[in-house]
Parts: structure tokens; C-alpha cells; sequence
């Protein structure tokens, strides 16, 4: 089993691609690997809580670890309680420590 | 945290023009910051990050003289990562891809950045604990 971190920096209704990325991440989780998908920039606009795209909360569901840049989050005016359930805020550190901890890290 | 490690980061976007400039230097910053040391090869625009001619101005069109504008250099920010480095006993190994510098005439870039090649991305690559690149879209 490995470890990957996928750090998403698009808005998913900006960006068609970025439903790759969540396939990505599902899928990596679906063979029975740890999966962290970390929401930084305008990657953080989709973790609000929208009843017409669950999306990030099926990831979540799924066993995906969902993290949000909490700057990020700040610069948006996106309080924790506006958040998706399974989507918590992170600060920036996390990234690092995965990356040298051997975390396999991708970016989009 | 984990014992002291060396991480690379791969930069393509030139200053001024997108968030994922801010986003990387963050990211060097905290590495520098948790005790790691970090190889950046910067390549394409990003050989403009630590161009050590860029200048701040004032904002007329706001009313704000240069020194009320307090415009942000990336420059001065690689700069602060550096001496930070420096302080804490990280190591920070930047390299600007030459021929980038050549295309674009930035060949002046703040202490502690040097000319590479692609194939010390390669060599850091196969030699560092990780590896993120930043691509542009």
C-alpha cells in the first residue's frame, strides 16, 4: 500500500479537469491506498458546503483524507463551519511532512 | 516532525502572474522553517523569481508614493528564505535553469542562486528524499 498526496490548486467549476484529479484520488483509494487530497489556492472554493455537488463529500465517505489550505481558506472568507463534512483545514506543514516522510506527491 | 530531509521543488511560473509563485515560496519557506533542506530548480518564467533587478513603485492611481505601496518582490522573499536557511542550518540550493536566464536577460539574481541545467534537476531528483514540481497549466 503507498501513500499518496494529491494537492489540488483549481476550483473544480472553473476547471473541467480537475474531476480527473478526484477520479484520481478515488481511484488510487479504491486499491487500498492512503490517499490525502490537499485543497490549496482556488482548489479550496469547492470544499463549501453545496448541495448541488457532493462530490468531495463522497471522497470523504470514500476514506479520502480531505485537507484545505487554511490560508487559503482565509483569503476566500470560508469559515470552518462553511465547510464539507470530511473537510478539514490544514495548515501548510502538512504538506511538508508528507513530502519527507517518502509521501508520493503530485500537483494540480 | 521528521528528522532533516532534503526536498526539491520544481518552479516554472514567472513572478507577478499567478498564486502558485506565492504557493511555492510557502512551501520553501516552511520546508526551511521544519529544518529540511531544499533544492529549487527554477525554470521558464520562474528564473525571474530571484531577479535581483526587480523594483517596487508606487501606485498613483490609489495616491500611494513607493514607500506607502509597500510593493512585495518575490526577490526579497527567496532573500528572506535564505538568511532564514541560514540561521537555522537548512540548506537552500537554488538553481536557475541557464538557458532560461539567457532567452529572458536574467542573468542578476539575489546571493545564494546559481546556473544549472535540467540535468541537476535530474540528479536532485534521484538523490532527494522528495520531489514536487509546480507546473504551470
Amino acid at each position: 500500500m503507498t501513500h499518496y498526496l494529491l494537492i489540488e490548486s483549481r476550483d473544480s467549476f472553473e476547471v473541467n479537469d480537475v474531476a480527473y484529479f478526484y477520479d484520481l484520488a478515488s481511484g488510487l483509494k479504491e486499491r487500498g491506498n492512503t490517499v490525502t487530497l490537499f485543497l490549496i489556492q482556488n482548489g479550496v472554493l469547492p470544499a463549501r458546503k453545496n448541495p448541488s455537488d457532493s462530490t468531495l463529500a463522497k471522497l470523504a465517505t470514500a476514506g479520502v483524507n480531505i485537507l484545505a489550505d487554511h490560508l487559503s481558506l482565509q483569503e476566500r472568507g470560508i469559515t470552518d463551519s462553511a465547510l464539507v463534512d470530511g473537510v478539514a483545514s490544514a495548515e501548510l506543514d502538512v504538506v511538508i511532512d508528507q513530502m519527507a516522510d517518502g509521501v508520493k506527491t503530485l500537483w494540480h | 516532525m521528521s528528522k532533516k530531509k532534503t526536498l526539491t521543488f520544481c518552479l516554472m511560473d514567472a513572478p507577478f502572474e499567478n498564486a502558485r509563485t506565492t504557493t511555492a515560496l510557502r512551501l520553501i519557506d516552511t520546508a526551511v522553517r521544519r529544518g529540511h533542506n531544499v533544492n529549487v530548480f527554477a525554470y521558464e518564467g520562474a528564473v525571474g523569481v530571484p531577479f535581483s533587478k526587480q523594483s517596487a513603485h508606487a501606485n498613483k492611481v490609489h495616491g500611494f508614493e513607493e514607500d506607502e505601496w509597500n510593493h512585495p518582490l518575490p526577490k526579497d522573499w527567496v532573500s528572506e528564505i535564505m538568511n532564514h536557511a541560514e540561521k537555522t542550518g537548512s540548506k537552500v540550493d537554488w538553481i536557475n535553469c541557464g538557458l532560461c536566464v539567457d532567452e529572458r536577460g536574467m542573468n542578476e539574481a539575489v546571493p545564494g542562486v546559481r546556473r544549472g541545467t535540467p540535468g541537476d534537476l535530474v540528479n536532485w531528483a534521484n538523490t532527494s528524499d522528495n520531489t514536487l514540481i509546480i507546473p504551470t497549466k
